[in-house]
């Protein structure tokens, strides 16, 4: 199971939490502050609420109690309750140590003090890229975050049907546009596509966004710094109507994991998708078949230097009264041992430490840990470079009007630009 | 002289409490207001009194006036959706669903062959959750793996049932209304089973149709029953969340008020305040429909 993406609404549970969010909202903030205990004790608030993070933390977890003399305690919570409740979380009496996610999201906490800074563990990290250091790093210049695991997103394929019609790896737009129309004329929906749950699609955005304006634009625009009536703004939907008619039609009527089986049944040739998303819904002799290759490249100015790949991590809460055992304990989180042992249990991610052994990497992690360590820079997912509620409240529904309607531009991006005036303003 | 001492026998009636009396009734009474106070009135006044701040759940309230609302009616895309919706349901339970459970009531009345069978068959879904009702109209309408496009057959060109924004708000009605019809059928069918057959019977012997029997006579006899439909209907159509809650979360074409309260108030970055300007207008709405009820209800019990 994907151990959860940021705001990936894995749809079953994102069914349940229809029932379940306001029970959930309720009763959490006093799920998460029964909890008191003694000094030599260290504790953690995580989301990993699937059942194999869930085994593969207890792993990392019953190790470092070995190799310490702390005691942790785990305080697992419903990883969709959990983001939901986090401002209550830490306005109440939050754990020392809590499972969060890089980037803005994280920047968003800590400017509003919810954070302790950790500046000086990482003066004495060893393994981690320039790009993962930004991402762990606040607006102030401070860092907040030791980062865990990755999951990088590019376009996925089959191997096996690229062999058979003589299909090759598209590098530049061009030529993915010329690879999208043979593979629509050859009967089968080029790009499969499932946004029902709102965020898939995001993932192409960015990737569009970035490949024609460059990372920096993308983050800044995500930022609310610059007008999404930007001409770069437009012409990134521009594009993306242009790969339209190649796109599986129907988008807002078919889960993630939908699109992902029909790659599987062969009735697609590509999707862009995350690492953990696609295997799960292939069949175990299948999942060789799977491979990736990276977004390609719209402006060469920016090539494919940049890869989106969300990375998820643990932060250390202000109010906790444990601040040295919280820091010793994300020391050892920050080690390639930590890493190993989890990844061994959970191969549906990639470690960040560059000194993390690959040896019990499938093929597939193996090409991945290339891509995210040639990337010059990283970006988290659209979700998670913007603010929530603008991603939530005004993106998903912005995209998937985009979706039903590819060619009103115009008053969309006007749409955006004003509603977001309005949010970035709240503050 | 007997008059005055009459009037004043009855003046004095109820100052026949004891100062004990008072106790008990004032907190008999008491326990009940304040705990109306402090669930009912206080949430809603403060709901009330939020939807006049940006307040985002944790730093401090700030007055921003009617802000919200201007930004509500003019700047947030999917309120007039939403609100259209949430009339579209009240007008689609009432005038198609409970009208056909009562169809349906009057037909089982009329004790048809196996009418048992079909009683229970109509009430089967009213067991369900909304939510639940959700997920097997996924099952059902999913474009790729949906039942029905199985049965239409239609593989070249399936029909989008729940993603097609002008198509899925009906599928979700069509759903709704699948409960919500055994729901008033068992309601006309218990208040059908009170209705004097003598005055059918009357009606019969006075030469009256069978359809004008029904709208004449049998139709105001039920008229309590009316009343509790009319009010379970309203209800029904203006708390509606979980089904299109459980199928895409309430949004390309599924808004409803109650999303967007939900939407706005959880989640990591609260707009605390602006839902609740949201909330402020459901409550207008329903406001609107509990008076109009009362008025109602007051005159007929006037007139009774």
């Amino acid at each position: 199971m994907a151990p959860s993406s940021s705001g990936h609404r894995i749809s079953r549970r994102a069914l349940l939490r229809g029932t379940a969010a306001g029970a959930g909202a309720v009763a959490l903030p006093t799920l998460l502050t029964a909890c008191g205990g003694p000094g030599n004790e260290v504790k953690i608030g995580s989301n990993a609420s699937d059942a194999v993070p869930r085994k593969a933390f207890a792993e990392v977890f019953d190790a470092y109690e070995k190799k310490s003399d702390k005691k942790v305690k785990v305080n697992t919570v419903n990883h969709e309750a959990f983001q939901e409740g986090i401002n209550r979380y830490l306005k109440g009496t939050p754990d020392d140590v809590f499972m969060w996610f890089a980037g803005y999201r994280m920047q968003f906490f800590a400017e509003q003090g919810q954070l302790a800074e950790i500046s000086d563990l990482w003066k004495g990290f060893d393994g981690f890229s320039d790009a993962l250091k930004a991402q762990s790093t606040g607006k102030d210049g401070k860092q907040y975050l030791v980062p865990y695991y990755y999951y990088p997103w590019a376009v996925f394929y089959r191997k096996s049907v690229f062999a058979q019609r003589g299909y090759e790896v598209p590098k530049t737009f061009d030529e993915f546009r010329a690879l999208a129309k043979r593979m629509d004329k050859d009967g089968l929906d080029a790009i499969a596509f499932g946004d029902k749950d709102g965020w898939p699609a995001m993932g192409t955005f960015d990737y569009l966004n970035m490949r024609a304006n460059g990372y920096d634009f993308h983050i800044s625009l995500m930022g609310g710094k610059e007008s999404w009536t930007d001409p770069k703004v437009r012409n990134v939907f521009d594009l993306w109507r242009g790969l339209m008619p190649y796109h599986q039609k129907g988008a807002n009527g078919r889960t993630w994991q939908e699109a992902a089986q029909s790659l599987a049944q062969k009735k697609s040739g590509m999707a862009v998708f995350g690492l953990p998303h696609p295997g799960q819904q292939f069949s175990a002799a299948d999942r060789d078949d799977l491979d990736f290759f990276p977004f390609p490249e719209i402006d060469s100015a920016y090539g494919q230097d940049a890869v989106e790949a969300p990375i998820d991590g643990f932060l250390l809460a202000k109010k906790s009264k444990r601040q040295k055992e919280g820091k010793e304990l994300m020391k050892y989180l920050a080690t390639p041992a930590a890493e190993e042992i989890y990844l061994k249990r959970d191969p549906n991610n990639i470690a960040v430490n560059d000194k993390a052994s690959t040896s019990s990497y499938n093929a597939l992690q193996k090409k991945a840990v290339d891509l995210v360590s040639n990337a010059k820079q990283i970006s988290q997912f659209m979700d998670r470079d913007t603010r929530p509620d603008f991603a939530s409240q005004v993106m998903i529904r912005a995209i998937q009007q985009f979706i039903n309607k590819p060619n009103d531009i115009d008053s969309l991006t006007k749409d955006i630009e004003s509603q977001k005036k309005t949010i970035f303003a709240s503050d | 002289m007997p008059l005055p001492t009459a009037r004043r026998a009855k003046r004095r009636g109820p100052r026949r409490f004891t100062s004990r009396d008072l106790a008990v009734i004032g907190v008999l009474l008491g326990i009940p207001i304040l705990l109306e106070l402090a669930l009912i009135w206080g949430p809603t006044l403060a709901s009330i009194g939020l939807s006049f701040t940006n307040w985002d759940g944790i730093g401090d309230i700030h007055w921003v006036g009617i802000d919200n609302y201007k930004t509500l009616f003019t700047d947030y895309p999917p309120f007039w959706p939403a609100v259209r919706n949430n009339l579209l349901w009240v007008a689609f339970l009432g005038l198609v669903a409970t009208p056909f459970g009562l169809l349906l009531a009057v037909l089982l009345d009329k004790g048809v062959r196996f009418s048992r069978f079909y009683q229970s068959t109509l009430y089967m879904p009213v067991v369900l959750s909304l939510a639940i009702v959700g997920f097997i109209a996924q099952l059902v309408f999913s474009r790729d793996q949906g039942a029905l496009n199985a049965i239409l057959a239609n593989k070249n060109d399936p029909v989008d049932w729940l993603g097609d924004p002008d198509l899925n708000i009906w599928m979700v009605l069509l759903a709704a209304a699948w409960r919500h019809t055994g729901y008033v059928m068992i309601l006309y069918l218990a208040g059908l089973k009170s209705v004097d057959p003598s005055l059918k019977e009357a009606a019969a012997i006075d030469g009256a149709s069978e359809t004008q029997t029904f709208f004449r006579v049998v139709l105001p006899t039920l008229r309590p029953v009316n009343i509790i439909v009319g009010v379970i209907t309203v209800i029904e159509a203006l708390r509606a969340f979980d089904i299109v809650y459980a199928i895409n979360h309430g949004r390309n074409g599924l808004e409803l008020l109650s999303v967007l309260v939900t939407d706005n108030i959880i989640g990591e970055a609260s707009r605390i305040g602006f839902g609740s300007a949201i909330a402020v207008v459901l409550l207008t709405v329903s406001l609107g429909f509990i008076v109009t009820y009362l008025v109602q209800e007051l005159r007929g019990g006037k007139k009774g």
